[in-house]
């Protein structure tokens, strides 16, 4: 069954034959990060794709991944876009390297799952806590509830991780 | 000039120099047209074909791309009465002129058609912007897209930053070296008396603008603009009669990828581009290196695009991009200019075809600056690159065109002089 949905004002949907993000954003709801993994040769993949990008596998099956990682890149968006986003800025969309199957299947790969930093009731951050994070910062999933079937995949700082000094861009 | 091809006697590239664009036309720049991308399309098709010194019967091919914003090619062929033998619209942006460019030539080569326009029409200030601001902005997010947009991630400079940014990280690349960019494009576009930007600016005040999204400032992003630009591709040996010496393509790479390009942060490193896999095509189809480029034209929608391209293309080590671009090479008078006409930054945005143009007049030795005409109705350059001055590039006679759509894909093209 296909969803529609409003998130901070802006029309969110998925279509009924959509069967991958369906199921991804399902996962999602429940608090529970799944991805397929992929059961030819064993990998997994992000986003949710229709074959495996490793061996052309069609089969795959949806199994719990451990949600938490490291910052690899970010942009810190000012001047925003889209009309949802405009009363929260500055905010960070990260591209965190998940510590699951990081350097595989090649050193310089990894599921890098992107998503905005947030608070850990999945709230947009606050600009002080944007200040606190860069390439590097130890952070782990949670969740943006949308509606029935539908929460968006965020990222928050790590409480627990040990922090390295994150590299952040120079000018304020 | 002797060229490495012309040394190998067994060569399997037989189209090296064997097709050449022999028109080149544009509308003007400006924001806010007046007049449909139908009108401005046919306006930038005339001039071309005008500039080749052909006739409407002579034109029986026709290629355009487009996203939506833009008029189909049998709109602007029926009004210019050209016949097509040939026609296709593509979707797709920046990266799609060399791209285009190849198609023709195939197609010319398959017998389908003899000469092909290739155009590109918008009004992307007035109509459809390309920032992403106005009526795109606030578009239905769905399916695929629910892993970008729901996220405030959907711009161009919001998609490109994380190359960006992690290119400082692993490089200690800095922000005033990437303003050169933008300082030496805006010297040029002073010399241009087309350029919607034509005021020089300086790395302090690139760095002083205001911040869009880290690490790009203001001045880091191209200019907005309405316009129609267009250029003619034929064979070599039917382009001998044209007005201008011909520019001979060498070589084209389109639409090159990285692994994984639906989401191609997946495969690292991220801070390289398309172009790392483009230049194994490029170099060895154009029988040329980088070391044998006068003059580039690498896509500027951000100053950043022109320095991670230049530097995958090979034009330094990998990782000096921001020493290359900030140590005077890429500015006129420099070893290899960029984007003489000012670019996307400065001159306006076409979607990387403005690049070609230039480089085409480049090659001519007739860049339209504002030096005086000869008797011959060619001008008479100064080569003086002081503001409002000259821009020609003395001997200028190898050219690539580096075109960029996202950090995932690139295009590429190297001309010569006849």
């Amino acid at each position: 069954m296909s969803i529609k949905a409003d998130y901070l004002g802006m029309s969110l949907s998925i279509d009924e034959l959509d069967a991958e993000n369906l199921a991804y954003f399902r996962y999602c709801a429940a608090h529970d990060f799944h991805l397929q993994l992929c059961e030819g040769c064993n990998l997994l993949r992000y986003p949710p794709t229709t074959a495996c990008p490793w061996c052309m596998g069609a089969r795959s099956k949806w199994v719990p991944v451990s949600a938490q990682g490291a910052v690899h890149s970010y942009t810190e968006v000012h001047h925003a876009i889209q009309p949802a986003f405009k009363g929260h800025t500055p905010y960070l969309v990260l591209l965190v390297d998940l510590d699951t199957q990081k350097g595989k299947p090649s050193e310089h790969e990894a599921l890098r799952v992107v998503g905005n930093l947030t608070t850990p009731d999945g709230r947009l951050a606050p600009a002080e806590l944007v200040r606190r994070v860069g390439i590097g910062t130890r952070v782990r999933m949670v969740f943006s509830d949308v509606a029935p079937g539908l929460a968006l995949p965020q990222w928050t700082l790590d409480e627990a991780a040990q922090q390295p000094t994150p590299w952040r861009y120079p000018q304020a | 000039m002797p060229f490495p091809a012309e040394m190998e006697t067994s060569s399997p590239k037989h189209l090296r120099d064997k097709y050449a664009i022999i028109g080149v036309g544009e509308t003007s720049y400006t924001r806010g047209s007046g007049m449909t991308t139908r009108a401005l399309g046919s306006w930038a098709v005339r001039n071309a074909i005008e500039d080749a010194g052909l006739k409407a019967s002579d034109v029986d091919g026709m290629l355009s791309y487009q996203s939506g914003d833009s008029t189909f090619a049998p709109f602007i062929a029926g009004d210019l009465g050209i016949r097509l033998n040939f026609y296709m619209d593509v979707f797709g942006g920046g990266s799609s002129t060399e791209a285009l460019i190849g198609m023709a030539m195939g197609v010319i080569e398959a017998g389908m058609c003899k000469t092909v326009a290739v155009f590109r029409a918008m009004n992307g200030f007035s109509q459809v912007r390309i920032g992403g601001t106005g009526a795109r902005s606030a578009v239905p997010v769905s399916g695929d897209m629910l892993h970008s947009r729901a996220y405030g991630w959907q711009s161009a400079g919001q998609l490109f930053s994380f190359t960006f940014l992690r290119h400082m990280y692993d490089y200690g690349t800095t922000p005033a070296q990437v303003a050169h960019v933008r300082e030496a494009h805006s010297h040029h576009a002073s010399n241009n008396p087309k350029a919607y930007y034509k005021k020089r600016v300086s790395v302090q005040d690139v760095l002083a603008s205001r911040i869009i999204c880290k690490p790009l400032h203001l001045l880091d992003c191209c200019v907005e603009t309405d316009n129609a630009t267009a250029i003619i591709v034929t064979s070599a040996e039917r382009a001998r009669d044209g007005r201008h010496p011909r520019a001979l393509i060498r070589g084209v790479a389109g639409r090159v990828c990285k692994p994984r390009v639906d989401m191609h942060y997946q495969h690292g490193p991220i801070s390289s581009v398309a172009g790392k896999y483009a230049r194994e095509i490029l170099w060895p189809n154009s029988g040329v290196g980088p070391e044998d480029v006068d003059v580039t034209g690498s896509y500027d929608a951000f100053t950043f695009t022109t320095m991670l391209q230049l530097e995958d293309y090979g034009f330094c080590q990998k990782g000096e991009g921001g020493h290359y671009v900030s140590d005077g090479s890429i500015r006129l008078g420099g070893r290899r200019p960029n984007n003489t006409s000012g670019g996307h930054l400065c001159e306006g945005y076409t979607h990387g075809m403005n690049m070609v143009i230039e480089n085409v007049r480049q090659l001519r030795h007739d860049a339209d600056d504002s030096c005086p005409l000869g008797a011959d109705g060619k001008r008479q350059h100064s080569y003086d690159y002081r503001e409002g001055g000259c821009r020609q590039v003395k001997r200028c006679e190898v050219t690539a065109n580096l075109g960029w759509a996202m950090p995932g894909t690139g295009s590429a093209m190297v001309m010569r002089r006849d």
